[in-house]
């Protein structure tokens, strides 16, 4: 979409539309928010370094995940319990981070909405890599119990890569930790490169992002 | 409930009146007369607290039924007030200047079964649906398989079972 009719589409929010503003010397400036506001470079695929290196980092990033307290559907409610003293998965070195910035696992708990799915994406695209997806529940499989809903998406797997599925609906905390464990195992063992695939395949991801989405009001990827 | 149900006859006309239980009624008024009906019964009658609004899809009758519920939390009643709309070109008059939370009803109702309320604050803003481009979804002609099937990337191997076959066929 060219410049000039971007103001004109009904879907682009007031503050990404284009306009001027007056700077503290009484300039006038330009603003193109999304041009201007974010990175709107395409991702990368990250070279691995050599083997032992490669297998010493991967063993430090499987013991310290950092999971961002993002709930989507019915499945946060598992998160409370699993990171308090009952379940505790502090012990396993598994955590909760606020921001997307400072996490690597993405838990997208449960079903997700077509508006949800539209904040993952950003959220997804906002953390840093190597980045891991746990998906929970049947929803994120096929759909589960919404799967002929006019407002749930059927496959996570088309819109972010996933590296476990954690079955279930829904599954308990223990089931979870049993997910940690396999993600841990995968990550060891160098097979957990979602961030990569994203990269790679990021034209067919963003075909499936766009035919679900109508409002893409944001830019292409930002982080 | 009596005398409330015999005051709002007397003044406008209600019909169908259903004494669902002892403290709910259902009655049907006409749609001209609806928001008149429902001032009346916050301003003079007591009911000043409002429950929800819902609607309805007739389609076999091309209406749509609104239906308004209303609570007096002093005598502890509740009445329902339904009216009726043409499904064509469905509109409503707004009743968000009784109470501010109407607002938010009638923008769903607008987005879910396309009613329009005039007037309304932000009632052509998306509420759940952002960006859609279809009839909307709460209509009954609406076809909600088709529409997730052709757009949501189904997983393929989802089997589907009569529940009495399949039950007579493994309790065999």
């Amino acid at each position: 979409m060219t410049n000039e009719n971007k103001n004109h589409d009904k879907f682009l929010h007031e503050e990404n539309k284009i306009r001027e503003v007056e700077a503290p010397d009484g300039s006038i400036i330009k603003v193109d928010p999304l041009n201007d506001y974010f990175l709107t470079d395409r991702p990368v695929v990250r070279e691995p370094k050599n083997k032992v290196v490669e297998k010493f980092l991967n063993w430090a990033r499987a013991e310290s995940l950092w999971v961002l307290g993002f709930g989507t559907g019915c499945g946060s409610i598992e998160i409370p319990p699993l990171v308090t003293p009952r379940f505790d998965a502090y012990r396993f070195g598994v955590q909760m981070r606020p921001t997307p910035r400072q996490s690597n696992v993405f838990i997208i708990s449960g079903y997700l909405a077509v508006k949800t799915l539209k904040r993952v994406i950003r959220t997804y695209e906002q953390m840093q890599g190597p980045k891991y997806v746990l998906a929970l529940g049947s929803c994120t499989i096929n759909g589960g119990m919404y799967w002929d809903s006019y407002n749930t998406i059927n496959r996570l797997d088309h819109f972010i890569p996933v590296d476990v599925y954690v079955a279930g609906c829904m599954p308990r905390p223990e089931a979870l930790l049993a997910g940690f464990a396999k993600l841990k195992e995968r990550i060891k063992a160098g097979r957990a490169e979602g961030a990569n695939e994203y990269a790679e395949k990021f034209d067919w991801y963003k075909a499936n992002q766009k035919k679900i989405i109508n409002d893409w009001n944001m830019p292409d990827y930002n982080w | 409930m009596e005398n409330i149900i015999k005051d709002i006859q007397n003044r406008f006309e209600v019909s169908d009146i259903v004494n669902q239980r002892d403290n709910i009624t259902f009655v049907t008024c006409e749609k001209e007369k609806t928001i008149a009906l429902i001032t009346h019964m916050k301003k003079n009658l007591g009911f000043k607290h409002f429950v929800l609004m819902t609607a309805v899809d007739w389609i076999e009758d091309g209406l749509f039924q609104l239906t308004y519920i209303l609570n007096n939390p002093k005598k502890k009643l509740d009445v329902a007030i339904r009216t009726f709309i043409s499904r064509e070109n469905a509109t409503m008059e707004t009743a968000h200047k009784l109470w501010k939370q109407v607002s938010t009803y009638q923008r769903e109702l607008k987005e879910m079964f396309g009613i329009d309320f005039p007037g309304s604050p932000r009632v052509n803003e998306s509420f759940i649906l952002e960006g859609w481009n279809d009839i909307p979804p709460y209509r009954r002609d609406f076809q909600t398989k088709e529409y997730a099937e052709k757009t949501y990337f189904p997983r393929p191997g989802r089997k589907t079972n009569d529940p009495s076959e399949y039950m007579k066929k493994n309790m065999s």
